[in-house]
């Protein structure tokens, strides 16, 4: 299996994808249980974007992780397509290690920017496409956020940048779980990342499954395709924790590690679903 | 200085296509000649600072080097995390340009002050502060930066030009030491100038060793500043920051590292706002002691 996913360079998009949505779910389990260490409902309600991202990433794209948390959502994919070795991840999160809980600086190719804190990622995902645009280069500058970052002022004082330099080279993704750090985001500030108001500043957006990789990659080919000079963004609705029932939804898991009647249970669930 | 700030911009980025100019929208009748040179490399990042240093940092990571420019104290304490966490840990040649550091927008009040700038700033990773003191050192710590090409920080305050006793050196600029000299005087930023006016008028010149430090932190002492504070033994340190993370602090770290005997010690320093009441930058001064009035009579009481 293994070799199948490394060598498939013929890996189509609008197919199924299943077994690697379920391969790269035990894989970022396997690291939280080996490490004791939570951020796991953050890493599994991305990983499918991250896969639509970075399974087709061309060679003069950039990808920024701003929702830094999800770090080993981005370590298993980074390791999948061949940017971080096998012993550099057996290292995570333990003393003198590479691949800290949040992506470290200078590390990794692949890593171009650490982040952890907030509202980051999003400004230099736009000085990446203005840098782009300034240089007649091209290739995309993506970058991923969780909705609760749309809290971030950041995010909107480079939103308003990003329509008024016309960088459709950005294209971003919100990972929408509609759960943030102390509860729903509908209460908390309300819905930050809602469509009308990245339409109304000036957006293209469209609202897709996060979880369904071809869902994403159509949404994605098409936005790449449409040079209108508008910034995209890409609203993924997702589930926190997805695949893992107990996990689902649930702000704790954002925080709690597991015990091994739950890293059990969460692989055996996940081979099951997942065809493994 | 800020006109031969302005001069040395224009002449660099006509050399160099890879450097691009960002105000945090301001610069009225200053940067619109640049803005014209320039073209499409200078950029109105809008009313937001933090946005615009990490613009800049994405920017640099594609091989541009970026001009931040504002305001000292908008573009030093709102942004500091993003200077911090998008440009110092990825060491990435941004440069931070703060315009009227120290009390230097006066009655503008005090959110326009940046007395706490370079403490602030210089310990950050790959970091650089450069506050010069005369228009001639302006020059070379620009030349310094742009050829460093590391995260940087740049307090533009009002410099007049150098006094012609002191020589440029590699950390600012200084008089030959004296080994016959009495008192080590150290400076740093414009109120430099109100230190070499009080020297001046104190008619002990002859006796004084003058060093101006423009660059942050500062982790050794220059050879020739130990040796004139080996010989003298009395140190004046005139700065236009707070005590905590300024030059005096550095200074006294240094020389208690070096073991160097000390008989006087003597810290002037921004003192932030005795009395909470606000005027001039000249008020500010006068009311911190680092006026010439002050420093003269702190000078003259070392002989």
């Amino acid at each position: 299996m293994d070799n199948f996913l490394k060598t498939d360079i013929t890996f189509n998009p609008l197919m199924d994808h299943r077994q690697l949505q379920g391969k790269l779910r035990t894989k970022i389990l396997g690291l939280h249980y080996m490490a004791n260490s939570g951020h796991i409902g953050c890493s599994l309600s991305c990983i499918d974007i991250m896969v639509s991202i970075l399974k087709f990433k061309e060679a003069d794209d950039t990808f920024i992780l701003s929702k830094g948390h999800a770090a080993t959502a981005l370590y298993t994919m980074l390791n999948e397509i061949g940017e971080i070795p096998d012993e550099a991840m057996s290292s995570f999160y333990k003393d003198a290690t590479t691949l800290p809980a949040h992506p470290a600086p200078q590390k990794y190719k692949a890593i171009p920017f650490a982040t952890g804190s907030l509202g980051h990622g999003m400004p230099l995902a736009t000085g990446v496409a203005k840098a782009k645009k300034l240089g007649r280069k091209g290739g995309i500058s993506y970058v991923l956020m969780s909705d609760g970052e749309t809290n971030e002022g950041t995010t909107w004082e480079s939103a308003h940048f990003a329509v008024a330099n016309k960088l459709d080279n950005l294209i971003i993704f919100v990972d929408k779980n509609g759960l943030q750090g102390f509860g729903n985001t509908a209460d908390i500030l309300g819905d930050t990342a809602a469509k009308s108001v990245w339409e109304a500043i000036g957006f293209d957006v469209v609202e897709v499954d996060g979880h369904s990789i071809s869902a994403m990659v159509t949404a994605k080919e098409a936005f790449i395709n449409n040079k209108n000079g508008k910034p995209k963004l890409i609203l993924a609705n997702t589930v926190k924790g997805k695949g893992i029932p107990y996990m689902e939804n649930k702000m704790e898991w954002h925080y709690l590690p597991m015990n091994e009647t739950q890293y059990t249970e969460a692989i055996a669930k996940i081979n099951i679903d997942y065809n493994l | 200085m800020r006109k031969h700030f302005s001069s040395y911009i224009e002449k660099v980025v006509q050399e160099n296509d890879d450097i691009v100019f960002v105000t945090g929208d301001l610069g009225y009748n200053a940067l619109e000649n640049l803005g014209i040179k320039m073209g499409d490399r200078f950029i109105n990042g809008g009313v937001a600072e933090q946005s615009m240093i990490g613009i800049a940092a994405g920017m640099a990571s594609q091989g541009y080097r970026v001009i931040c420019y504002s305001i000292a104290p908008f573009v030093v304490y709102r942004c500091l995390e993003q200077i911090r966490n998008d440009v110092c840990f990825h060491n990435l040649p941004v440069f931070v340009v703060g315009n009227g550091g120290g009390y230097g927008y006066g009655i503008m009040g005090s959110s326009h002050h940046a007395i706490e700038d370079i403490g602030v700033l210089s310990g950050l990773p790959n970091m650089t502060c450069y506050a010069p003191a005369f228009i001639e050192d302006m020059v070379t710590s620009l030349d310094h930066m742009f050829t460093r090409n590391g995260p940087s920080y740049f307090r533009l305050g009002l410099g007049k030009n150098m006094p012609q006793y002191l020589s440029l050196k590699e950390y600012g600029s200084g008089t030959a030491i004296n080994p016959n000299a009495k008192l080590t005087v150290i400076a740093q930023s414009p109120v430099a100038n109100n230190m070499t006016a009080a020297i001046d008028s104190s008619g002990h010149k002859s006796e004084t060793d003058i060093f101006v430090i423009n660059k942050m932190p500062l982790t050794t002492l220059p050879d020739d500043v130990r040796q004139s504070i080996a010989t003298t033994g009395n140190v004046l340190v005139v700065e236009e920051h707070i005590s905590i993370g300024g030059l005096g602090s550095a200074v006294s770290l240094l020389i208690n590292e070096a073991a160097l005997p000390v008989k006087k010690f003597t810290s002037l320093r921004a003192e932030g706002y005795p009395g909470g009441l606000y005027g001039s930058q000249s008020y500010h001064q006068r009311l911190s002691g680092i006026d010439q009035g002050n420093i003269s009579e702190i000078i003259n009481a070392y002989f």
